[in-house]
């Protein structure tokens, strides 16, 4: 491919190579000034390992680089930074300990008599944040805003760094649909202004939205570079998965469990400053799905009934018995489950193997005083791993150095290992490919039909509703409204969500 | 009142509430000449601290200042003894080879990806070794220069003096504080305290950063160990033993977080301040054993563990919710 005057960033040949996997193939990529161009692929297929690559974050094993017409080899990524590259990468791109602002101007603090001017980063990162309809206190730390917030101001900042290329590599896996529908503006208006925007993601419907062309990999190789507009949705899940996609996702199945016998009642059960009392029954075997915007007190929700913040009003019962769900020790022993939507925060333990974070659960039920054998945790780890298409290249890697979604798989596994009676999934498809996002749908339909009861919180809503059988919608912290039956639809959701109006804060 | 200034709140108030405790006790403890020596007396801790809060506030550790201090010492009396090098030369020399050798430790820190509690734990051991190496015997300083540097100080009203070297150090906590709070070089202090990994990232150039931090700490130490053969007017290299377990005690005390990332240089002045006033007030009472300061700094350290274990986990559960 040779570099013609089109090419704002043209890729060559780029090999990676990490002990035991090899990440990338020659791969070729070319980045035309004015154009989003989509980076897809499987989990694991190599497309954060590409962007590190062009960074700078990562040393390419070999292919070459060119910027603008000219060689470029960035060691570090404050090197790719002065060229004019910015990058939102898919792990914590920010610092919590430092202040909104200081995140945004680390590096290149606006200064007066050689002194970093406070006041002046101040003043300029509110006006940056305004961009964003983001009103907050930048002089605050980082982190006592929402990992929504940190998301956005991660996205400012790389925005702003980039005066030829910016590369966005998931950034809306944590943002809901207004905040989704802001970024794209200013993508827009930054493809005007004629940079290139590599855009990474798993949801196809963004693809469509914004992009222009498509470049696809898969297990490290490149499969080809298209216009999105020449690209049929089927054949782009082909040309991801190397195979057809039986059903991408599957049917719904609204009536389950309406005929079977409450299994779990909450009364009244609620916090002061998290969640107003709420009442819940849910049967053997039913998907019951939680649905409002951010803030709403959809987390909060899921923490209340694990126990990870205690309710002081209300009762727990399953099957007519009290539960004890004071704290996640309890919630544990009485076979509940939480698979959490922040996994860096509260999930994955980075240095220990994909195994032990996979039996991590289930041992903590059983007490460390009943040690699972080594044996029994293999079976385990590969039955998992197998199911749920672990990309790794063997069981023992540790956790962090798989790919954002297979971590996010691993961590579903911990919790299905537990085979819980109650499960709650708070956004479990996030970062998933659709192979494996249908795979995980599959899998939780027949946990259901084993008699899991099961609560899934997603801002998907064709996902909630292909799989619930009730969705309650949830504002200001409060439940607000339940559909059944034939009520259960997107629509229904959203007008129901919008019934609300009001934009929540923050 | 902002979260991060908690633990420097904690730190004054309880020196105002000591101070007061020790007044009402000996009301002659208020006068500026106590204040005075406060300050000439922990010149070379304070100014050895400052280093340590930026290696602390990286997430580092700096084990090898008390020997840096001992061996300066013992290097400026050994080069003044022998040859007839005026003492500032001297001075100069000696803060060249301390602040390279800090930029040694740093430069081995990142490019070998060795931890810093170890890389300078063999730099504290090499510093007293070459100290060994040049003398074994305490040797007196007699250069009129530094009769003449001793000489100096500004009066206070009340009889109170700020000595040359108590000067010093208020000055070299002024430049620590621009240093860390108004610089790029600051900001990326803190950034590679709040996670290495993160901040290289966002494109902080962390070997030099690091590099810098030593180096900055080495150039400290070597100014303490010529306030401390100043004050001393000798060097001996068994001199100052375990002076670094002290400053990092101070900086903790002083509000900044041992894991890195938070913090004030503001802070470690209290720090120094407030085991200062420890050992004033047991000078005073006379009959107490000097022992009583480590056991109460003892307890005003895990105190303050404490305090910043109970902040953190409040942050965290507030951000849960955020
Ligand atoms: N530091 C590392 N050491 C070893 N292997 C690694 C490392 N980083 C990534 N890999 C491996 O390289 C492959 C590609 O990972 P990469 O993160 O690029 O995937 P991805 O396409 O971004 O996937 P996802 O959609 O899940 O984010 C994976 O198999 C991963 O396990
Ligand atoms: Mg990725």
């Amino acid at each position: 491919m040779q570099p013609d005057s089109s090419h704002v960033l043209s890729a060559t040949g780029i090999d990676k190579i990490f002990p035991g996997a090899r990440a990338l193939n020659r791969v070729d990529f070319s980045l035309h000034r004015g154009e989003v161009h989509a980076l897809l692929g499987e989990n694991g297929a190599g497309k954060s390992t590409l962007v590190k690559c062009l960074t700078g974050a990562y040393a390419r094993d070999g292919g070459r680089i060119v910027l603008d017409g000219a060689d470029i080899d960035p060691q570090s990524t404050l090197e790719a930074q002065n060229l004019g590259i910015g990058t939102v990468y898919q792990e914590v791109n920010l610092l919590a300990n430092l202040t909104v602002a200081e995140n945004l101007f680390l590096g290149r603090q606006p200064r007066r008599f050689g002194l970093v001017s406070a006041r002046k980063m101040n003043r300029r990162a509110k006006a940056l944040l305004a961009e964003y309809d983001l009103d907050i206190d930048v002089t605050a730390g980082l982190a006592a805003y929402s990992v929504a917030v940190q998301q956005v101001v991660a996205i400012a900042r790389a925005v702003d760094l980039s005066g030829k290329v910016l590369i966005l590599d998931e950034p809306t896996a944590s943002l809901d649909a207004h905040e989704v529908a802001m970024l794209f503006r200013i993508v827009r208006r930054l493809r005007e202004r004629g940079l290139g925007i590599v855009f990474i993601t798993h949801f196809l419907e963004q693809v469509y939205e914004i992009s222009d062309r498509i470049t696809v990999l898969r297990n490290g190789g490149l499969v080809g570079t298209r216009a999105t507009a020449d690209l049929p949705r089927r054949e782009l899940i082909a040309m991801m998965l190397g195979r057809e996609l039986v059903q991408e996702v599957a049917g719904g199945h609204g009536a389950r469990g309406e005929a079977g016998d409450v299994r779990f009642r909450f009364r009244g059960f609620g916090r002061k400053g998290h969640i107003q009392p709420f009442d819940l029954d849910i049967c053997a075997g039913e998907v019951v799905g939680i649905a409002g915007l951010l803030g709403s007190g959809r987390t909060e929700t899921a923490e209340i009934l694990f126990g990870a913040e205690r309710a002081d009003s209300g009762t727990a019962q399953a099957d007519g018995r009290a539960l004890d769900l004071s704290s996640p020790r309890a919630a544990i022993r009485e076979k509940f489950g939480f698979c959490p939507e922040d996994r860096k925060v509260d999930g994955i333990v980075g240095d220990l193997s994909v195994r032990e974070n996979i039996a991590l659960a289930l041992q903590a039920r059983r007490g460390w005083a009943r040690p699972i054998s080594r044996g029994e945790q293999d079976q385990l780890a590969d039955r998992y791993i197998k199911a749920l298409d672990i990309r790794t290249s063997d069981r023992e890697k540790p956790i962090r150095l798989l790919s954002g979604g297979n971590q996010q798989k691993a961590i579903l596994a911990r919790w299905l290992a537990t085979n819980p009676d109650f499960l709650i999934l708070d956004e479990p498809t996030r970062g998933i490919d659709v192979g494996a996002h249908a795979e995980i749908i599959r899998l939780i339909e027949s946990l259901c039909e084993k008699g899991m009861s099961l609560i899934v919180i997603s801002s998907e809503l064709e996902e909630l509703v292909a799989y619930s059988s009730r969705v309650i919608v949830l504002r200001d912290r409060a439940h607000v409204a339940e559909l059944t039956g034939s009520a259960v639809t997107t629509d229904g959701i959203v007008e129901a969500i919008a019934a609300s109006a009001g934009r929540v804060e923050a | 009142m902002n979260q991060r200034y908690l633990p420097l709140a904690a730190t004054i108030a309880i020196f105002l509430i000591a101070y007061a405790v020790c007044i009402a006790q000996y009301p002659n403890m208020l006068s500026t000449r106590v204040m005075g020596n406060l300050l000439t007396d922990n010149a070379f801790l304070g100014i050895a601290a400052v280093g340590m809060t930026f290696v602390i506030l990286s997430g580092g550790i700096d084990l090898s200042i008390g020997a840096v201090i001992a061996f300066t010492g013992v290097f400026l009396a050994v080069l003044l003894q022998s040859t007839a090098i005026h003492p500032l030369a001297a001075f100069v020399l000696a803060l060249v080879i301390t602040t390279a050798f800090g930029a040694l430790m740093g430069a081995i820190i990142h490019h070998l990806e060795m931890p810093p509690f170890i890389v300078t734990l063999a730099g504290m051991f090499l510093a007293r070794g070459m100290a060994f190496v040049l003398t074994i015997d305490s040797i007196p300083i007699r250069h009129p220069f530094y009769a003449t540097l001793k000489s100096l100080y500004y009066t206070l009203p009340g009889g109170g003096r700020i000595t040359l070297i108590g000067g010093l150090m208020l000055l070299v906590f002024a430049a620590g504080i621009l240093v860390a709070h108004r610089t790029r070089f600051g900001a990326n202090v803190y950034a590679l305290g709040g996670g290495a990994a993160t901040a290289q990232l966002m494109g902080v150039p962390t070997g030099r950063t690091t590099i810098l931090i030593y180096a900055l700490s080495g150039f400290l130490a070597g100014l303490s160990g010529i306030v401390f053969s100043l004050y001393t007017s000798a060097g001996y290299s068994l001199a100052t033993v375990g002076v670094e377990l002290d400053a990092i005690a101070a900086v903790v005390i002083g509000g900044t977080l041992l894991t890195g990332g938070s913090g004030f240089v503001a802070g470690t002045l209290v720090g120094i301040l407030i085991q200062g006033l420890i050992q004033t007030y047991i000078t005073f009472d006379g009959s107490l054993s000097s022992w009583w300061t480590k056991i109460l700094i003892g307890a005003l350290l895990f105190a303050f563990i404490l305090l910043q274990k109970g902040l953190i986990q409040f942050t965290g559960r507030r951000r849960r919710h955020a």
